[in-house]
């Protein structure tokens, strides 16, 4: 019954989502207030039903209802229960509804917060998130609906595929879904403001609050995945530039780029069309990466569930979505008046770089994911673009963007003095080369890339630093005032600081680990020992054992430093059952400094087994960072300018407000 | 029946383990001794796709084809080749699918060049830009009232980073 229930609640969602992309925007036309303000039930509504169908739909997973297909094909009764709920999203029907769910979501909560913004635009941004739910929901209902039942009912399902029974790739789907999701609002913005003909400052800050939560989900969600590839594909990697990473990382980019275009609209009301053009490249670039993904025209290790049909219609969605976008930008954009004059070296200077940076970052992203379809689609022959390109394309764009970044915050608007700045700096600036310097001393073999690598992280974080104390004026004022200063200091500066710090953290954890790894291969037998990076690693032998729904072979280290045994550490090789899937489970010991990585690999002659050992020096600072960057986004959306749910304003347009103490 | 499942399930379990790839990467044994020549092996060994994997280079990738180009890497190397002839070799043999770093030529100048053709074009466009004499800014010229109320409704919007 439950999936009947389901579907029905679909097919309601579906009408109500066709109601809220017609009405309110019928209202926003016409000035009819009632009408508008049926956008927000209708929403709300929309989010109700769709919560009953994925509710619906759990339950079905949760309570091993055979009878339905999706069920049956993505899970088994002796699966624990978490892995049943997350079953739910592991496979290509319920992750769409759990797509439709999440932009359900934020439709109902521009409903729910959105009290200040001007109604005409929150009608029109609501109608367009309407839209672009009715657009999934029919994808849902016409090409992959999760309820549809199996006869005669087989006695037990087929298991989840094993690779998804794990933590983090459990919930790395609901994350990157609310970053990729998130950005459909501020897609929604661009163009209720081109309907409207007219953008002002205000749009710019009514759009910063959803930008930014979105990218701290995309950020959070990204480095999930990356954390679960480095644990779980036992080589240690945590980026492989594969495709799938990359239709992830595009929006990111953009998105980033966004986020400080957005700040230039509202501050100076400038680069407002530009900022436009990039809220609607950010969610056509999470479309594009919905459609890489579900579509199977990538060939990657992650595509758990492909199917070209589909893709057909997500590529319809995308080409009505995003060409209709871009056509109808370019025929109103024009229009939209630029504001404040600026000198090239000036903050918004500055925030420029920024957004070319990153967006010629994602064009290379995009050129390198596309481009051997596109020169094999052509039949000149079959090319392949791995990391080689990417990081020598990359890596030239990110170092002038981090140096942009830790002086950025010291150009004034307007007009800014860069010798000035970097004079101000200069302590940073000293120490970042003597940093840079000791690592060429150092290192012989990757001596540039390491200390640019090095380089470039001292630099961010330490020019970080120092704008938080001279912002407080430490040192320089009595402590107490420097003390009354950081109490004092808006939650966007604390946000701002923290997320430039955290990709310092984040390209050091990235360089030490390239650079400075360790790796030993060898055949171990019991008894044996291997010395990592002044680690002893001892290996007492591998066992046979049944865990729920696995057989695992389980390998034995006894880990010690200086003679003081400090770790057992127990890599595993898993068959999963029904399926037979073998898995890797690298077993990791951190210092939040550096990993001790073991991976047990196959029996090699007499009790004897391939061992690799791993020593990763700084990678934990990458997820570090990563979170710092999640962290930094939420800290600034709870500054009081940014709140979302800020205090309601009366239907009238714009009365003047009374600013907060 | 049911005394017997464990070893029937362990039995079922070692038949299924043994033919399986597992943990990718270099295997024991393979390594060069001398530590120069293996630290280069491994540089262009990161450049070379493993051919029947999935965006694996032959680095990362435990496949037997991965291991022979391994083999095959090292084998050219001790013979005195130098990198840029190895990675030839490869390609003359396996064409350009294996190579990681395309080769640039005239159908992939675009995947090259692109980026920063486009960033020299975005560059040159924002210099005019900014250096075309405009008119006075209308932001700049509201009057008191309008930039007061301007003012009230952004809050204190001068003093964010």
């Amino acid at each position: 019954m439950s999936a009947e229930i389901g579907h029905f609640a679909l097919i309601v969602a579906a009408v109500l989502a066709l109601g809220q992309s017609v009405f309110p925007m019928a209202g926003a036309v016409r000035r009819h207030g009632a009408l508008m303000a049926l956008g927000g039930t209708l929403a709300t509504g929309q989010f109700v039903f769709v919560a009953i169908a994925f509710g619906a739909l759990t339950w079905a997973f949760v309570t091993s209802d055979f009878s339905v297909a999706n069920v049956v094909q993505n899970s088994h009764s002796a699966k624990p229960l978490l892995y049943k709920i997350t079953g739910v999203w592991g496979n290509h029907e319920g992750s769409m509804v759990l797509w439709c769910l999440i932009l359900s979501l934020f439709g109902a909560c521009v409903g729910w917060f959105g009290g200040n913004v001007a109604p005409g635009l929150r009608a029109r941004v609501i109608a367009v998130q309407g839209m672009i739910g009715l657009a999934f929901l029919a994808f849902v209902l016409l090409t992959s609906n999760p309820f549809d039942r199996v006869n005669p009912m087989p006695p037990d399902g087929r298991g989840l595929n094993p690779i998804l029974q794990d933590p983090g790739l459990a919930f790395h789907p609901p994350l990157l879904y609310l970053g990729y999701v998130g950005f459909s609002v501020t897609f929604a913005f661009a163009v209720a403001a081109l309907l409207e003909g007219g953008v002002d400052a205000a749009w710019g800050r009514w759009v910063r609050p959803w930008a930014l939560a979105a990218w701290s989900f995309l950020t959070l969600g990204i480095a999930l995945g990356s954390w679960w590839a480095y644990y779980e594909l036992g080589w240690g990697g945590f980026w492989f530039w594969d495709p799938v990473e990359n239709a992830s990382f595009m929006p990111w980019l953009v998105g980033t780029a966004l986020l400080h275009s957005a700040i230039v609209a509202e501050k100076r009301d400038a680069l407002k069309s530009w900022s436009i053009l990039l809220a609607i490249l950010t969610f056509s670039l999470s479309l594009l990466g919905t459609f890489l993904v579900r579509s199977g025209v990538l060939t990657s290790v992650h595509t758990f569930a492909t199917d070209p049909e589909r893709g057909l219609f997500i590529l319809a969605i995308l080409a009505v979505t995003i060409g209709g976008a871009l056509v109808f930008y370019a025929w109103r954009a024009p229009a939209l008046k630029g504001g404040g004059l600026f000198r090239p070296v000036s903050r918004e200077g500055a925030l420029i770089v920024n957004n070319l940076l990153m967006t010629v970052a994602a064009l290379t992203v995009l050129f390198g994911t596309l481009y051997p379809l596109i020169v094999d689609a052509l039949g000149l022959g079959k090319i392949s673009v791995g990391p080689p390109y990417f990081n020598a394309t990359f890596v030239p764009l990110m170092a002038p963007l981090i140096l942009a970044m830790g002086i950025a915050p010291f150009l004034p608007w307007k007009r800014a003095d860069l010798a000035g700045a970097l004079d101000r700096l200069k302590l940073i600036v000293a120490v970042t080369i003597g940093a840079a310097a000791v690592v060429v001393f150092l290192e012989d073999r990757y001596s540039f890339a390491a200390a640019l690598g090095i380089g470039l992280a001292v630099w961010a974080i330490g020019a970080s630093a120092f704008e938080l104390a001279s912002r407080v004026r430490l040192f320089r004022a009595p402590f107490g005032e420097s003390l009354r200063r950081t109490a004092a200091m808006p939650r966007s500066a604390w946000g701002m600081t923290l997320a430039h710090a955290a990709a310092g953290v984040v390209v050091a954890g990235i360089t030490a680990s390239s650079v400075w790894q360790t790796e030993i291969v060898r055949v171990m037998e019991p008894g044996d020992r291997a010395d990592v990076a002044g680690y002893t690693v001892a290996f007492a032998g591998v066992q046979e054992v049944r865990v729920g729904n696995y057989l695992a072979r389980r390998g034995r280290f006894t880990v010690s430093e200086g003679g003081a045994a400090v770790a057992t550490l127990s890599p595993e090789k898993r068959i999963y059952l029904p399926q037979r899937t073998p898995t890797t489970e690298a077993a990791i010991r951190t210092t939040w400094f550096a990993d001790l990585y073991i991976v047990l690999g196959d029996p090699h002659g007499e009790g004897g087994h391939a061992v690799r050992l791993y020593h990763n020096p700084l990678v934990p600072w990458i997820w570090i960072g990563a979170v710092l960057m999640f962290l930094g986004g939420m800290i600034s959306l709870t500054d009081r300018r940014h709140r979302v749910g800020a205090p309601r304003r009366s239907v009238r347009p714009a009365p003047p407000q009374p600013a907060e103490a | 029946m049911r005394r017997y499942a464990a070893p029937i399930l362990l039995a079922l379990f070692l038949a299924l383990a043994a033919p399986i790839p597992s943990a990718p990467a270099i295997g024991p044994g393979e390594a060069l001794k001398d530590a120069k020549l293996e630290d280069r092996a491994r540089d262009i060994g990161r450049q070379l796709r493993c051919l029947v994997c999935q965006n694996q280079s032959i680095d990362d990738s435990d496949a037997p084809l991965a291991r022979d180009l391994r083999r095959l890497v090292r084998k050219r190397l001790t013979a005195g080749d130098d990198d840029r002839q190895v990675i030839a070799y490869i390609h003359a043999r396996y064409g350009d699918f294996v190579l990681l770093r395309p080769p640039v030529d005239e159908r992939t100048w675009l995947l090259w060049f692109g980026p920063a053709l486009a960033l020299l074009v975005a560059l040159a466009f924002l210099l005019w830009r900014l250096r075309r004499p405009r008119p006075a800014a209308p932001a700049d010229s509201l009057s008191p009232e309008a930039a007061a109320r301007a003012d009230a409704l952004l809050g204190d919007r001068g003093d964010e980073p």
